[in-house]
């Protein structure tokens, strides 16, 4: 069977899980600085698109995505499409009601 | 009779033996084959409970005020005869019995990927099954909110609410399990050379089905949850007193249960697509048309679920575009009826039973599937929504549909699973009343919702009688086509003639290996060089 | 690659099926996540609607948290997931001292997240801040519902807290009794990708509840 994929491991080096900490802190730091200035209504847009990039490392990072097999990856397309899905269709009762 | 000629001697999954004793043997397995036909019995057992609720619903119903119950008694039957029938019969339905029986042997796997995270569904299962039922007897009474648990009633009515809201939650856990060992299965256990392509249809509708199971319950859990901890610490999340909004509930209650209405059918459409090509001798027409409608049934049924909502004042453009989302839905479901008829045409047919019970499918299903165009649109559904149209409508698609396949796939997967034959001629008789008390019993209903009798209503007009008492002999009829069919299939299993390895001439893996299967299914795990469905050696001749 | 196993079926009854398939357990690990993540979606969905009807209630409401503890709480997570996927590098190159101290110190971390939360919501209880409370019903509807999801989100992240906790103490058992090793750590594996999710939704629960003001 196709077990080859499972010997192949990319071990990612300790100084890298830092390196991606630090710049997960620094993000952290940015959104509640920003947070401090009124930036009216794309101050919502401007905090979630940071949280997007602080997830975004955390996953091909510290859950490794980025080095495994692309069947994942479509895996993670299909769920989080499906989210995004129900809250557009969801947005158009509640945007219209 | 002894037909299992040319195989070595084998121990049966049946009789084989484990370090446990007597009843353990059974619910300690890890053996797919035995959880399967667990399954098999905990929904037979529930599914009698639920038509005994049904049986007395209709009997009330047989003259206009009190028969035989008071009000409040038939708000809890309706209930309860919800509850179980969705979330202890069909929801596991073919995919938790048939699933688990037939998957891995069809696609030439010894088992699922995960064998006791798989025991562990089936006690998540009869846990849940036990916490619904024993909230019938506890403080507060049985539940009354109807099977859809809307709130504010849900969370003001004084009856056990809590209890059987928990028992769904456990239940979707279970789900949520089966759904997760048979993507992994299908991903990671096929026998060498079975690419997708060449995979049973039965497999590809389970494993959308999966997929749907793993994606979609979540969100019923989540709002089970929210229901019982509003009723325990006023959040205000759905309860309009404190500012929350009642259709946010019907949202996410609808965003699961509108999907697991694919949930029911989606194995069903597989198992259909199973039995038409080895009753016909013909390969199936549109293997990939199938294959590709089954997903595109679970991904589309994943946004459709607002058309149970077009009464109750969400805007009117999503009213617009869910109704446009539900009549796309009719396109995937059209494709695999017109392969199947396709499939039939020129084919050398027998009539065995399970493809009488089949026909049987195609026909009500037609009937459901064409009057859920006439409550998607939203004209007509003013008029006919939360009438008996629409409990007419549901039964045709879910007992017309999911249950009548069920039914097939036991006489068509018995000899497998028990290596016996039930008797042909008790099995016609079945399926004959059957049909018969199916129809006086709920096309009477799409008349009466029609006329205006309101669904879940313990009284009615006079002048509805008539239709009403043809309705509830027709229960009769059909209760007796089920017992009749039950028994058979139990004397069938018990004492049935043997049945050999492959009694209907089926060429999908789980008909080269004996009946019973063998404990570890396949002495060699086959290399598949072919299609699923490959007769055509026989077209030619 | 397609080898035939011929199997003597007798010798196979006593025993489980012990065909190891690190990737298939990864696969429904990852399938059990996206079912805790469409759990969270549900409570997301419900936040969007509200923030829009309610959205100066909101605003109000998230005034009254504590922007301090809240960042705090967020780097402690955010230092446990990578004490989390040092641990497991650590066990890949077969330190296993390493790993444990890595492991422990996720477990305090997650401790410590919990200890904040806990001194947060007592000193929201001590004013009255709670559902039900009368403080509390005396205030608009949007400023009661937004406690009322500032609870139920933050409430079932701290059960998936120490649901990870529990979790995680299990791993470092395994891994002190040998039966998670260099060459056998996908239940580490797996355990981490589960801790990581919890650190995700905290990502977003944080600007959503404290950083609206």
């Amino acid at each position: 069977m196709e077990n080859e994929h499972s010997e192949k491991h990319h071990a990612v080096g300790y100084g890298t899980y830092v390196l991606i900490w630090l710049v997960l802190v620094g993000l952290t730091v940015t959104t509640v600085s920003i947070s401090g200035i009124n930036l009216g209504n794309i101050a919502l847009a401007v905090a979630l698109l940071i949280a997007a990039m602080k997830s975004a490392f955390v996953i091909n990072i510290f859950m490794h995505i980025k080095f495994e097999d692309k069947i994942f990856k479509v895996f993670i397309a299909v769920a989080l499409m499906t989210l995004l899905s129900v809250f557009v269709l969801t947005a158009f009762d509640v945007f219209f009601r | 009779m002894s037909e299992n000629t040319g195989t070595m001697p084998y121990i049966s999954f049946l009789h084989a033996e484990s370090k446990h004793k007597g009843i353990f043997k059974w619910i300690l397995s890890t053996d797919h084959k035995r959880i399967g036909i667990m399954y098999m019995m905990g929904m037979l057992g529930f599914l009698l409970v639920g038509i005994t609720f049904g049986f007395l619903m209709k009997l009330e119903m047989l003259t206009p005020g009190k028969t035989l119950m008071d009000a409040q008694t038939y708000n809890a039957l309706f209930t309860l005869h919800g509850v179980i029938m969705i979330f202890l019969f069909i929801i596991p339905g073919l995919s938790a019995v048939f699933g688990n029986f037939m998957l891995p042997i069809q696609i030439g796997a010894r088992d699922v990927a995960f064998p006791r995270l798989n025991l562990l569904s089936w006690w998540l299962y009869v846990i849940g099954g036990i916490l619904a039922i024993s909230s019938l007897f506890l403080q507060g009474g049985p539940i009354d909110t109807g099977w859809t648990f809307y709130v504010p009633y849900s969370l003001r009515t004084g009856t056990n609410v809590s209890l059987p809201l928990f028992a769904a939650f456990i239940l979707g856990f279970s789900s949520i399990l089966t759904g997760i060992n048979f993507v992994t299965t299908v991903h990671r256990l096929r026998a060498p050379g079975m690419d997708f392509f060449k995979m049973p249809l039965f497999v590809w509708a389970v494993y959308s089905t999966a997929w749907i199971q793993v994606i979609a319950t979540p969100v019923i859990g989540i709002t089970i949850i929210l229901v019982i901890v509003e009723r325990i610490f006023s959040l205000g999340i759905f309860d309009p007193a404190l500012g929350g909004d009642p259709l946010l509930f019907q949202h996410l209650f609808w965003i699961y249960s509108h999907p697991a209405v694919y949930i029911m059918i989606l194995p069903a459409m597989g198992a259909v697509s199973e039995i038409i090509p080895t009753f016909a001798k013909r390969t199936i027409f549109g293997y990939k048309a199938i294959a590709y409608s089954s997903l595109a049934i679970a991904f589309i049924g994943y946004f459709v679920w607002a058309h149970h909502m077009f009464t109750s004042g969400i805007s009117d453009t999503s009213r617009f575009i869910f109704s446009l989302l539900t009549f796309l839905v009719a396109i995937p479901s059209g494709v695999k009826v017109f392969n199947w008829v396709a499939t039939l045409y020129k084919g050398s047919i027998t009539p065995g039973v399970p493809l009488l019970f089949v026909m049987m499918f195609i026909f009500l299903f037609s009937i459901g599937g064409l009057t859920g165009l006439v409550l998607g649109s939203l004209a007509t559904d003013v008029h006919l929504t939360d009438t008996y149209f629409v409990v007419a409508h549901f039964h045709y698609v879910m007992f017309g549909g999911t249950v009548m396949i069920f039914f097939a796939s036991l006489h068509y997967w018995l000899p497998k699973m028990f290596g016996r034959m039930y008797n042909e001629k008790v099995a016609r008789w079945s399926v004959g009343l059957i049909f018969v008390g199916f129809n006086m019993l709920y096309f009477t209903m799409f008349i009466l919702g029609y006329e205006g009798q309101p669904r879940r209503y313990w009284d009615y007009l006079p002048q509805f009688q008539t239709l009403h008492v043809i309705s509830t002999v027709g229960s009769w009829i059909l209760i007796s086509g089920i017992l009749l069919m039950i028994g058979n299939l139990h004397r069938g299993m018990k004492r049935g003639p043997l049945a050999g390895n492959n009694p209907w001439g089926g060429k999908t893996l789980e008909w080269t290996i004996p009946s019973p299967p063998p404990v570890h299914n396949f002495d060699e795990i086959p290399v598949i060089t072919h299609g699923p469905y490959n007769y055509g050696d026989e077209e030619v001749k | 690659m397609s080898e035939t196993i011929t199997h003597n079926q007798m010798e196979h009854i006593h025993t489980e099926h012990v065909h190891r398939d690190d990737f298939g357990a990864k696969i429904g690990m990852w399938l059990f996540l996206f079912t805790e993540l469409l759990l969270f979606g549900g409570l997301f969905l419900l936040y969007m609607a509200y923030r829009l009807q309610y959205s100066h209630e909101f605003h109000i409401g998230a005034r009254e948290l504590n922007i301090g503890i809240g960042t705090f709480n967020t780097i402690i997570l955010l230092t446990s997931s990578m004490t989390m996927a040092l641990s497991i590098a650590a066990m890949q190159r077969s330190r296993k001292g390493l790993s444990l101290f890595l492991l422990a110190s996720t477990i305090a971390l997650a401790f410590g997240f919990l200890v904040n939360k806990f001194f947060e919501w007592s000193a929201k209880f001590g004013h009255g801040l709670y559902p039900g409370s009368e403080t509390l019903l005396g205030k608009p509807r949007g400023e009661y519902l937004f406690y009322g999801m500032y609870y139920a989100m933050t409430g079932l992240h701290a059960i998936h807290v120490i649901i990870g906790m529990i979790i995680l103490t299990f791993m470092f058992v395994f891994i002190v009794r040998n039966s998670i090793t260099s060459t056998n750590y996908i239940k580490l594996e797996n355990s981490g990708l589960y801790w990581h999710l919890v650190d995700l939704i905290w990502i977003f629960l944080f600007p959503l509840f404290y950083l609206m003001r």
